[in-house]
């Protein structure tokens, strides 16, 4: 999750004060992980020295004074390439196992031991979203179904290698 | 004790062994669902389970009692009386309207017809089904006629339900429904399920996984 696009994202929407920002990254974008106020007025810091964001006038009223940050032009345009433009896929987990497959195939050790933990550690994880969404509200839901399907197409992957284990050991010659 | 346990289960299909040396044990209340590739044997060892099939070697306990060595009247009373089942397609009776397929196990259990539809009535707005008690099967979309055929699974308040790809034939959305409600239900009632699934999401509603290859039980390892 990219810290500085989303708060332009969410400046984009409307000006806004840091306090109002961190509350809407944090029901929207990052449950659980709340952003510290420090991360926050550090982003909109440099967002401001690169121009992306000003700083505008206090609003007037009771209280103290508030400074809205108000989006740049430079800064929607920034938001609006960085929407339209795919996320570049990552294969990491996958990159990541086919090389622990692949030299515990070459080094003679348990292969399918290693698939079998990872496919536990899949599942568990699975489990615990589920949770998450069956007692949450939509957004929830939402991101824990992101999260779902990926866990569920690597555990694909790790059924598909598993079932390949033999043409595979053959394959790097041990 | 256990609910219901598996030892060391076998059953060949002519030449083709399905189970070989299959054990497993759920514990009351528990879901557990049971995973595995095509043609692996997590089906017939939930019909082994259920006393629908009889295994050629092994054991399968019901409370603590031996369910292998009943008859088939004895089974097909106790799946009756303390098991639920829903299956892939509902299998609805098609001549029947729903809430009369919903009151059909009580009706088979020898309860009188007015009970039994009163019995059926409340699971319509339980599982989002208001309204449609009369309409038949071939009036039911997908998800409302599985929802159907859970209602049916669990209006006797059985002990053990036992689901067989329960939304093998539904969409993602409909599915996470038709789990969420059966899941909830099962709590409710305290209802054992043994639940077969090739859907790691489907699996991911249990309370444990198991996998069935090659005809053997492998409890997932934990790291």
């Amino acid at each position: 999750m990219s810290v500085p696009l989303t708060l332009l994202g969410l400046l984009e929407r409307e000006p806004s004060h840091g306090y109002d920002l961190k509350r809407d990254y944090d029901t929207f974008f990052n449950r659980g992980k709340p952003l510290s106020f420090g991360q926050v007025y550090a982003t909109l810091g440099r967002l401001v020295r690169d121009g992306k964001i000003v700083i505008s006038d206090a609003e007037p009223g009771v209280g103290p004074e508030r400074k809205p940050y108000v989006i740049t032009e430079l800064g929607a345009t920034e938001v609006n390439t960085w929407l339209t433009e795919p996320v570049e896929p990552e294969p990491n987990l996958q990159t990541v196992l086919f090389s622990k497959v692949v030299l515990a195939l070459m080094l003679g050790r348990p292969a399918e031991e290693y698939l079998d933990v990872q496919r536990a550690a899949h599942l568990r994880r699975m489990q615990e979203l589920t949770t998450v969404k069956r007692g949450g509200d939509l957004v929830d839901a939402l991101l824990a179904d992101h999260g779902l399907f990926h866990l569920e197409a690597d555990l694909h992957w790790i059924d598909t290698t598993a079932t390949r284990l033999d043409a595979l050991r053959a394959a790097v010659g041990t | 004790m256990t609910a219901l346990e598996a030892r060391d289960v076998a059953l060949s299909f002519g030449e083709t062994p399905a189970l070989r040396g299959a054990s497993l044990a759920v514990d009351p209340g528990e879901i557990v669902a049971i995973m595995g590739p095509s043609g692996s044997g997590k089906s017939t060892l939930l019909h082994c389970l259920a006393g629908i099939l009889v295994p050629s070697a092994g054991e399968v306990l019901f409370e603590g009692d031996r369910l292998d060595q009943l008859g088939e009247h004895q089974r097909s009373v106790l799946r009756r009386d303390r098991f639920g089942f829903v299956f892939q397609f509902g299998q609805l009776v098609p001549e029947l309207t729903a809430q009369e397929n919903v009151a059909l196990p009580l009706l088979l259990g020898g309860a009188r017809r007015t009970a039994a539809m009163a019995a059926a009535e409340p699971w319509f707005d339980r599982l989002g089904l208001a309204g449609l008690q009369r309409r038949r099967s071939g009036e039911l979309s997908g998800g409302q006629a599985q929802r159907v055929a859970l209602a049916r699974g669990l209006v006797a308040r059985p002990s053990v339900l036992f689901a067989d790809e329960p939304t093998g034939a539904l969409d993602s959305v409909t599915g996470e429904q038709v789990m969420n409600l059966l899941v909830d239900a099962a709590h409710d009632q305290r209802t054992t399920v043994v639940l077969v699934t090739h859907e790691a999401r489907v699996a991911a509603y249990a309370d444990r996984q198991v996998i069935v290859r090659d005809g053997r039980v492998n409890a997932l390892v934990r790291s």
